[in-house]
Protein backbone atom coordinates (compact mmCIF):
# COMPACT_ATOMS: atom_id res chain seq x y z
CA UNK A 1 0.00 0.00 0.00
CA UNK A 2 0.90 3.63 -0.97
CA UNK A 3 0.62 6.94 0.69
CA UNK A 4 -1.16 9.68 -0.78
CA UNK A 5 1.11 11.09 -3.19
CA UNK A 6 0.42 14.71 -1.47
CA UNK A 7 1.15 12.98 1.85
CA UNK A 8 4.98 12.00 0.85
CA UNK A 9 5.23 15.40 -1.22
CA UNK A 10 4.36 17.42 2.27
CA UNK A 11 6.74 15.34 4.00
CA UNK A 12 9.39 15.66 1.44
CA UNK A 13 9.18 19.67 0.90
CA UNK A 14 8.99 20.07 4.71
CA UNK A 15 12.31 18.49 5.05
CA UNK A 16 13.98 19.53 1.47
CA UNK A 17 12.58 23.63 2.67
CA UNK A 18 14.30 23.56 6.24
CA UNK A 19 16.97 21.94 4.76
CA UNK A 20 17.85 24.70 2.02
CA UNK A 21 17.26 27.13 5.00
CA UNK A 22 19.28 25.95 7.44
CA UNK A 23 21.85 25.33 4.59
CA UNK A 24 22.22 29.03 4.43
CA UNK A 25 24.36 28.92 7.51
CA UNK A 26 26.91 26.68 5.73
CA UNK A 27 30.25 29.04 5.88
CA UNK A 28 28.16 31.90 8.26
CA UNK A 29 27.62 29.89 11.35
CA UNK A 30 28.00 31.98 14.25
CA UNK A 31 30.56 29.36 15.94
CA UNK A 32 32.13 26.85 13.71
CA UNK A 33 30.65 23.84 15.85
CA UNK A 34 27.40 25.22 14.81
CA UNK A 35 28.07 25.84 11.08
CA UNK A 36 29.16 22.40 11.47
CA UNK A 37 25.86 21.39 13.46
CA UNK A 38 23.71 23.06 10.98
CA UNK A 39 25.22 21.32 7.95
CA UNK A 40 24.78 18.02 9.19
CA UNK A 41 21.04 19.15 9.85
CA UNK A 42 20.65 20.07 6.63
CA UNK A 43 22.59 16.94 5.24
CA UNK A 44 20.22 14.51 7.33
CA UNK A 45 17.04 16.55 6.26
CA UNK A 46 17.67 16.62 2.44
CA UNK A 47 18.51 12.97 2.94
CA UNK A 48 15.14 12.28 4.21
CA UNK A 49 13.70 14.59 1.79
CA UNK A 50 15.67 12.55 -1.23
CA UNK A 51 14.64 8.83 0.18
CA UNK A 52 10.96 10.62 0.23
CA UNK A 53 10.80 12.16 -3.09
CA UNK A 54 12.30 8.78 -4.85
CA UNK A 55 9.62 6.88 -3.33
CA UNK A 56 7.16 9.71 -4.72
CA UNK A 57 8.46 8.99 -7.82
CA UNK A 58 8.30 5.46 -7.66
CA UNK A 59 4.38 6.23 -7.39
CA UNK A 60 4.03 8.39 -10.09
CA UNK A 61 5.75 6.20 -12.65
CA UNK A 62 3.62 3.67 -11.61
CA UNK A 63 0.44 4.97 -12.13
CA UNK A 64 -0.88 6.50 -15.10
CA UNK A 65 -3.21 9.43 -13.92
CA UNK A 66 -0.37 10.40 -11.45
CA UNK A 67 2.26 10.40 -14.30
CA UNK A 68 -0.87 12.58 -16.27
CA UNK A 69 -0.53 15.06 -13.38
CA UNK A 70 2.88 15.64 -13.04
CA UNK A 71 3.68 15.33 -17.05
CA UNK A 72 4.46 19.46 -17.44
CA UNK A 73 7.88 18.24 -15.39
CA UNK A 74 9.94 17.61 -17.73
CA UNK A 75 12.92 18.62 -15.95
CA UNK A 76 15.72 15.83 -14.51
CA UNK A 77 13.72 12.62 -16.25
CA UNK A 78 15.78 9.59 -16.52
CA UNK A 79 14.46 7.31 -19.92
CA UNK A 80 11.14 9.27 -19.69
CA UNK A 81 10.77 8.48 -16.10
CA UNK A 82 10.62 11.43 -12.72
CA UNK A 83 13.13 11.03 -10.88
CA UNK A 84 13.65 12.94 -7.32
CA UNK A 85 14.95 15.90 -8.82
CA UNK A 86 12.41 16.33 -11.38
CA UNK A 87 10.21 16.82 -7.98
CA UNK A 88 12.78 19.13 -6.08
CA UNK A 89 13.88 21.00 -8.61
CA UNK A 90 11.04 21.45 -10.93
CA UNK A 91 7.98 22.36 -9.66
CA UNK A 92 7.05 25.60 -8.84
CA UNK A 93 6.35 27.77 -5.61
CA UNK A 94 2.02 26.42 -6.07
CA UNK A 95 3.29 22.57 -6.13
CA UNK A 96 5.28 22.84 -2.68
CA UNK A 97 3.33 21.15 0.12
CA UNK A 98 5.34 22.29 3.42
CA UNK A 99 4.59 24.26 6.31
CA UNK A 100 4.87 27.83 5.90
CA UNK A 101 7.37 27.79 9.02
CA UNK A 102 9.86 26.21 7.51
CA UNK A 103 10.21 28.30 4.35
CA UNK A 104 10.46 31.63 6.52
CA UNK A 105 13.77 33.52 6.27
CA UNK A 106 16.19 33.23 9.66
CA UNK A 107 14.49 36.73 11.03
CA UNK A 108 11.46 38.51 11.90
CA UNK A 109 9.50 41.28 9.41
CA UNK A 110 12.29 43.80 8.37
CA UNK A 111 11.48 47.33 7.20
CA UNK A 112 13.32 49.61 4.51
CA UNK A 113 16.27 47.96 2.36
CA UNK A 114 15.83 44.15 2.78
CA UNK A 115 19.43 43.55 4.56
CA UNK A 116 19.86 39.85 5.82
CA UNK A 117 19.72 39.64 8.82
CA UNK A 118 19.93 35.89 10.38
CA UNK A 119 19.19 35.57 13.71
CA UNK A 120 20.35 32.39 15.21
CA UNK A 121 17.77 32.82 18.04
CA UNK A 122 14.67 32.45 14.95
CA UNK A 123 17.15 29.43 13.26
CA UNK A 124 16.79 27.19 16.97
CA UNK A 125 13.67 28.16 17.77
CA UNK A 126 12.28 26.64 14.40
CA UNK A 127 13.92 23.73 14.81
CA UNK A 128 13.35 22.78 18.38
CA UNK A 129 9.43 23.55 17.22
CA UNK A 130 9.80 21.31 14.22
CA UNK A 131 11.73 18.51 15.39
CA UNK A 132 9.66 18.20 18.07
CA UNK A 133 6.92 17.30 15.90
CA UNK A 134 8.63 15.00 13.64
CA UNK A 135 9.60 13.05 16.59
CA UNK A 136 6.14 12.58 17.27
CA UNK A 137 5.53 12.04 13.46
CA UNK A 138 8.44 9.71 12.50
CA UNK A 139 7.16 7.52 15.84
CA UNK A 140 3.94 7.52 14.76
CA UNK A 141 4.84 6.60 10.88
CA UNK A 142 6.98 3.61 11.89
CA UNK A 143 3.56 1.90 11.78
CA UNK A 144 2.40 3.56 8.00
CA UNK A 145 0.80 0.51 6.28
CA UNK A 146 3.01 2.47 3.52
CA UNK A 147 6.16 -0.08 3.94
CA UNK A 148 8.29 2.39 2.58
CA UNK A 149 7.60 5.31 4.90
CA UNK A 150 7.57 3.66 7.73
CA UNK A 151 11.02 2.20 6.44
CA UNK A 152 12.02 6.13 6.21
CA UNK A 153 10.82 6.80 9.47
CA UNK A 154 12.31 4.08 11.45
CA UNK A 155 15.49 5.97 10.02
CA UNK A 156 14.16 9.85 10.14
CA UNK A 157 13.35 9.11 13.62
CA UNK A 158 16.80 8.62 14.90
CA UNK A 159 18.04 11.53 13.08
CA UNK A 160 15.49 13.87 14.45
CA UNK A 161 15.73 13.00 18.01
CA UNK A 162 19.32 14.08 17.56
CA UNK A 163 17.79 17.39 16.07
CA UNK A 164 15.56 17.91 18.71
CA UNK A 165 18.50 17.66 21.58
CA UNK A 166 20.60 19.68 19.52
CA UNK A 167 17.96 22.27 19.20
CA UNK A 168 16.60 22.29 22.80
CA UNK A 169 19.98 22.42 24.10
CA UNK A 170 20.40 25.81 22.74
CA UNK A 171 17.07 27.25 23.02
CA UNK A 172 17.26 26.56 27.05
CA UNK A 173 21.38 28.33 26.94
CA UNK A 174 19.13 31.09 25.24
CA UNK A 175 16.45 31.40 26.88
CA UNK A 176 17.96 30.96 30.45
CA UNK A 177 20.94 33.08 29.31
CA UNK A 178 22.09 37.02 28.80
CA UNK A 179 19.42 39.39 28.79
CA UNK A 180 19.98 39.65 25.27
CA UNK A 181 19.71 36.32 24.22
CA UNK A 182 16.48 36.01 26.66
CA UNK A 183 15.37 38.56 24.73
CA UNK A 184 15.35 37.15 20.92
CA UNK A 185 14.98 33.51 21.88
CA UNK A 186 11.10 34.86 23.03
CA UNK A 187 10.92 36.85 20.14
CA UNK A 188 11.75 34.12 17.64
CA UNK A 189 9.16 32.15 19.88
CA UNK A 190 6.47 34.53 19.71
CA UNK A 191 6.91 34.84 16.10
CA UNK A 192 7.09 31.27 15.17
CA UNK A 193 4.35 29.70 17.33
CA UNK A 194 1.61 31.30 15.54
CA UNK A 195 2.77 29.06 12.34
CA UNK A 196 2.58 25.89 14.32
CA UNK A 197 -1.35 26.47 14.39
CA UNK A 198 -1.07 25.22 11.09
CA UNK A 199 0.49 21.93 12.13
CA UNK A 200 -3.32 20.50 13.58
CA UNK A 201 -5.39 21.69 10.67
CA UNK A 202 -4.05 19.03 7.79
CA UNK A 203 -4.78 19.32 4.55
CA UNK A 204 -7.14 16.90 2.58
CA UNK A 205 -3.78 14.20 1.70
CA UNK A 206 -2.99 14.63 5.34
CA UNK A 207 -6.23 13.43 6.38
CA UNK A 208 -6.38 10.85 3.80
CA UNK A 209 -3.67 9.27 4.80
CA UNK A 210 -4.63 9.63 8.17
CA UNK A 211 -8.00 8.03 7.01
CA UNK A 212 -6.09 4.67 5.04
CA UNK A 213 -3.72 3.87 7.47
CA UNK A 214 -0.55 5.01 5.70
CA UNK A 215 -0.24 8.56 7.48
CA UNK A 216 -0.85 9.30 11.04
CA UNK A 217 -3.75 11.48 13.05
CA UNK A 218 -1.71 14.44 13.08
CA UNK A 219 -4.29 15.90 16.29
CA UNK A 220 -3.37 12.72 18.12
CA UNK A 221 0.33 14.11 18.56
CA UNK A 222 -1.11 17.74 19.83
CA UNK A 223 -0.80 16.93 23.00
CA UNK A 224 2.55 15.44 22.88
CA UNK A 225 4.14 18.25 21.15
CA UNK A 226 2.65 20.73 23.63
CA UNK A 227 3.95 18.40 26.52
CA UNK A 228 7.38 18.87 25.24
CA UNK A 229 7.71 22.36 23.82
CA UNK A 230 5.98 23.51 27.42
CA UNK A 231 8.43 21.50 29.46
CA UNK A 232 11.39 23.13 27.19
CA UNK A 233 10.32 26.31 26.97
CA UNK A 234 9.74 26.62 31.33
CA UNK A 235 13.43 25.20 31.28
CA UNK A 236 14.29 27.98 29.13
CA UNK A 237 12.29 30.67 31.24
CA UNK A 238 10.15 31.46 27.64
CA UNK A 239 6.70 32.23 27.94
CA UNK A 240 4.08 31.03 25.70
CA UNK A 241 1.66 33.77 23.99
CA UNK A 242 0.16 31.90 21.36
CA UNK A 243 -2.82 31.05 23.27
CA UNK A 244 -5.76 31.62 22.08
CA UNK A 245 -4.64 31.72 18.60
CA UNK A 246 -4.64 35.13 17.34
CA UNK A 247 -6.23 34.64 13.82
CA UNK A 248 -4.68 33.33 10.24
CA UNK A 249 -3.74 30.03 10.13
CA UNK A 250 -0.63 29.53 7.18
CA UNK A 251 -1.72 27.70 4.35
CA UNK A 252 1.63 26.59 2.99
CA UNK A 253 0.50 22.70 3.14
CA UNK A 254 -2.05 23.48 0.77
CA UNK A 255 0.08 25.15 -1.59
CA UNK A 256 -0.80 29.21 -0.57
CA UNK A 257 2.63 29.75 0.39
CA UNK A 258 4.33 33.23 2.37
CA UNK A 259 6.26 35.18 -0.14
CA UNK A 260 9.81 33.90 0.68
CA UNK A 261 9.12 30.57 -0.24
CA UNK A 262 9.28 31.79 -4.21
CA UNK A 263 12.76 33.41 -3.50
CA UNK A 264 14.29 30.27 -1.68
CA UNK A 265 13.22 28.11 -4.67
CA UNK A 266 14.94 30.19 -7.37
CA UNK A 267 18.16 29.63 -5.56
CA UNK A 268 17.77 26.46 -5.12
CA UNK A 269 16.45 25.65 -9.07
CA UNK A 270 18.23 27.65 -10.97
CA UNK A 271 21.07 25.80 -11.42
CA UNK A 272 19.09 22.36 -12.44
CA UNK A 273 17.30 24.98 -14.27
CA UNK A 274 19.77 26.66 -16.37
CA UNK A 275 21.92 23.46 -16.82
CA UNK A 276 18.55 20.46 -17.14
CA UNK A 277 21.03 17.93 -18.53
CA UNK A 278 23.97 18.41 -16.14
CA UNK A 279 25.70 15.49 -14.44
CA UNK A 280 28.40 15.52 -12.11
CA UNK B 1 19.91 -22.74 -4.49
CA UNK B 2 22.10 -24.56 -6.84
CA UNK B 3 25.66 -25.37 -5.86
CA UNK B 4 27.00 -23.05 -9.03
CA UNK B 5 24.87 -20.05 -7.71
CA UNK B 6 26.04 -20.44 -4.32
CA UNK B 7 30.00 -20.58 -4.96
CA UNK B 8 28.94 -17.27 -7.51
CA UNK B 9 27.29 -15.20 -4.56
CA UNK B 10 30.31 -16.83 -2.69
CA UNK B 11 32.72 -15.05 -5.17
CA UNK B 12 30.99 -11.91 -5.05
CA UNK B 13 31.07 -11.88 -1.71
CA UNK B 14 34.85 -12.15 -1.70
CA UNK B 15 35.21 -9.39 -4.55
CA UNK B 16 34.02 -7.20 -2.31
CA UNK B 17 35.47 -8.30 1.35
CA UNK B 18 38.37 -5.94 1.06
CA UNK B 19 36.03 -2.44 0.53
CA UNK B 20 35.61 -0.12 3.62
CA UNK B 21 33.80 2.96 4.22
CA UNK B 22 35.81 6.03 2.63
CA UNK B 23 35.54 7.75 5.20
CA UNK B 24 37.04 5.32 7.66
CA UNK B 25 39.29 3.06 5.89
CA UNK B 26 39.89 0.34 8.91
CA UNK B 27 36.53 -0.86 8.82
CA UNK B 28 35.06 -3.44 5.85
CA UNK B 29 31.60 -2.60 4.93
CA UNK B 30 30.07 -5.77 5.82
CA UNK B 31 31.28 -4.95 9.78
CA UNK B 32 29.90 -1.79 9.86
CA UNK B 33 26.66 -2.98 8.90
CA UNK B 34 26.45 -1.24 5.00
CA UNK B 35 26.97 -3.68 3.33
CA UNK B 36 24.15 -6.75 4.58
CA UNK B 37 24.11 -9.48 1.72
CA UNK B 38 24.81 -10.91 -1.16
CA UNK B 39 21.57 -12.70 -3.16
CA UNK B 40 20.36 -14.36 -6.18
CA UNK B 41 17.91 -11.31 -7.95
CA UNK B 42 14.63 -12.80 -9.95
CA UNK B 43 16.58 -12.60 -13.02
CA UNK B 44 19.40 -15.00 -11.59
CA UNK B 45 22.00 -12.05 -11.78
CA UNK B 46 23.77 -11.34 -7.74
CA UNK B 47 22.39 -9.01 -6.11
CA UNK B 48 24.62 -6.69 -3.22
CA UNK B 49 22.35 -5.02 -0.82
CA UNK B 50 23.53 -2.04 0.94
CA UNK B 51 21.91 -0.15 3.44
CA UNK B 52 22.52 3.90 3.86
CA UNK B 53 23.70 5.12 7.85
CA UNK B 54 23.02 8.26 7.81
CA UNK B 55 19.90 9.67 5.31
CA UNK B 56 21.78 11.70 3.83
CA UNK B 57 25.48 10.20 3.99
CA UNK B 58 27.33 11.27 1.06
CA UNK B 59 29.37 8.05 1.00
CA UNK B 60 26.60 6.27 -0.18
CA UNK B 61 26.99 7.21 -3.99
CA UNK B 62 30.74 6.31 -3.62
CA UNK B 63 30.19 2.99 -1.76
CA UNK B 64 28.14 1.95 -4.18
CA UNK B 65 30.40 2.63 -6.94
CA UNK B 66 33.13 1.37 -5.29
CA UNK B 67 31.29 -2.19 -5.34
CA UNK B 68 30.48 -1.98 -9.24
CA UNK B 69 34.21 -1.74 -9.60
CA UNK B 70 35.20 -4.37 -7.55
CA UNK B 71 32.96 -6.63 -9.29
CA UNK B 72 34.17 -5.24 -12.15
CA UNK B 73 37.96 -5.98 -11.96
CA UNK B 74 37.42 -9.34 -10.67
CA UNK B 75 34.44 -10.06 -13.42
CA UNK B 76 31.80 -10.80 -11.73
CA UNK B 77 27.90 -9.47 -12.99
CA UNK B 78 25.93 -8.15 -9.74
CA UNK B 79 23.85 -4.54 -9.22
CA UNK B 80 23.57 -2.87 -5.87
CA UNK B 81 20.17 -2.92 -4.36
CA UNK B 82 19.70 -0.28 -1.35
CA UNK B 83 16.92 -1.14 1.49
CA UNK B 84 15.84 0.53 3.98
CA UNK B 85 14.44 -1.75 6.37
CA UNK B 86 15.64 -2.59 8.48
CA UNK B 87 17.33 0.70 9.51
CA UNK B 88 20.80 0.79 10.08
CA UNK B 89 22.29 0.91 13.73
CA UNK B 90 25.00 1.42 15.12
CA UNK B 91 24.29 -2.02 17.23
CA UNK B 92 25.10 -3.97 14.59
CA UNK B 93 28.96 -3.32 14.46
CA UNK B 94 31.65 -6.08 15.70
CA UNK B 95 33.51 -6.02 18.74
CA UNK B 96 36.47 -6.03 16.46
CA UNK B 97 35.05 -3.82 14.81
CA UNK B 98 34.82 -0.96 17.55
CA UNK B 99 38.41 -2.74 18.40
CA UNK B 100 39.50 -1.28 14.49
CA UNK B 101 37.83 2.17 15.37
CA UNK B 102 39.47 2.45 18.78
CA UNK B 103 42.59 2.04 17.42
CA UNK B 104 41.83 4.23 14.24
CA UNK B 105 41.68 7.05 16.77
CA UNK B 106 37.89 6.68 16.59
CA UNK B 107 35.91 6.16 19.75
CA UNK B 108 33.47 3.41 18.66
CA UNK B 109 29.46 4.20 19.33
CA UNK B 110 29.19 3.73 23.33
CA UNK B 111 25.11 3.43 24.94
CA UNK B 112 22.52 1.84 22.90
CA UNK B 113 21.35 3.42 19.94
CA UNK B 114 17.81 3.53 21.58
CA UNK B 115 17.51 6.03 24.29
CA UNK B 116 17.14 3.47 27.50
CA UNK B 117 14.30 5.32 29.68
CA UNK B 118 10.51 5.01 30.42
CA UNK B 119 8.57 4.30 27.12
CA UNK B 120 6.58 7.04 25.35
CA UNK B 121 7.41 9.77 23.78
CA UNK B 122 8.73 12.04 26.42
CA UNK B 123 11.80 10.04 26.75
CA UNK B 124 13.48 12.41 24.11
CA UNK B 125 13.10 15.08 26.79
CA UNK B 126 17.10 16.53 26.42
CA UNK B 127 18.01 14.85 29.74
CA UNK B 128 17.00 11.55 29.24
CA UNK B 129 19.56 11.77 26.47
CA UNK B 130 22.25 13.30 27.53
CA UNK B 131 25.51 10.79 26.88
CA UNK B 132 27.49 9.34 29.42
CA UNK B 133 31.04 10.31 29.16
CA UNK B 134 32.94 8.88 26.50
CA UNK B 135 36.01 6.45 26.78
CA UNK B 136 39.15 8.05 25.03
CA UNK B 137 40.31 6.08 22.09
CA UNK B 138 43.96 7.79 23.07
CA UNK B 139 44.82 6.79 26.90
CA UNK B 140 41.73 5.18 27.75
CA UNK B 141 40.54 7.37 30.23
CA UNK B 142 36.57 8.36 30.69
CA UNK B 143 37.15 11.72 31.95
CA UNK B 144 36.22 13.34 28.90
CA UNK B 145 34.08 15.96 27.42
CA UNK B 146 32.08 16.73 24.35
CA UNK B 147 33.21 20.08 22.35
CA UNK B 148 30.46 19.65 19.62
CA UNK B 149 27.63 17.20 19.02
CA UNK B 150 28.61 17.05 14.99
CA UNK B 151 31.69 16.77 13.60
CA UNK B 152 33.47 15.99 10.22
CA UNK B 153 30.93 13.86 9.07
CA UNK B 154 27.03 12.88 9.92
CA UNK B 155 28.12 9.83 11.98
CA UNK B 156 30.66 11.32 14.24
CA UNK B 157 30.74 13.70 17.41
CA UNK B 158 33.43 15.70 18.95
CA UNK B 159 35.31 15.08 22.01
CA UNK B 160 38.09 15.63 23.88
CA UNK B 161 40.12 14.07 26.55
CA UNK B 162 40.86 16.00 30.02
CA UNK B 163 44.05 13.84 30.86
CA UNK B 164 46.14 13.37 27.96
CA UNK B 165 44.42 16.75 26.28
CA UNK B 166 43.88 15.00 22.71
CA UNK B 167 40.29 16.19 20.78
CA UNK B 168 38.91 12.83 19.42
CA UNK B 169 35.73 11.77 17.16
CA UNK B 170 33.20 9.50 19.22
CA UNK B 171 31.11 7.56 16.40
CA UNK B 172 27.70 8.26 17.17
CA UNK B 173 25.29 5.77 18.59
CA UNK B 174 22.68 5.99 15.88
Amino acid sequence: MKAPIDYLLHLADNALVLGQRNAEWCGHGPILEEDLALANNSLDLIGQARLLYQHAAELINSNASLAQRFAHLQGARQDGRVTEDTLAYFRDTAEFRNHTLMELPHHGPLVGYAVSERDYAVTIARNFLVSALMVLMWDSLRASKDEQLAAIAAKSLKEVRYHLQHAGDWLVRFGDGTEESHRRAQNAIDLLLPYCEAFWHPGPAESAAAQDGTGVDILSLREHWNALVNETLAEATLTRHDQPHPGYIAQGHTGIHSEHLGFLLAEMQSLARAHPTAVW
Amino acid sequence: MSAATEASLQAVSQALAHLTDPEIPVVSLSELGILRAVREGADGVPEVVITPTYSGCPAMGQIADDILVALRDAGLPGRVVTQLAPAWTTDWMSTAAKEKLRAYGIAPPQGGSEPATTPGVLRFSRHAARPASVTCPHCGSRNTTRIAPFGSTACKAQHRCLDCLEPFDHFKPY
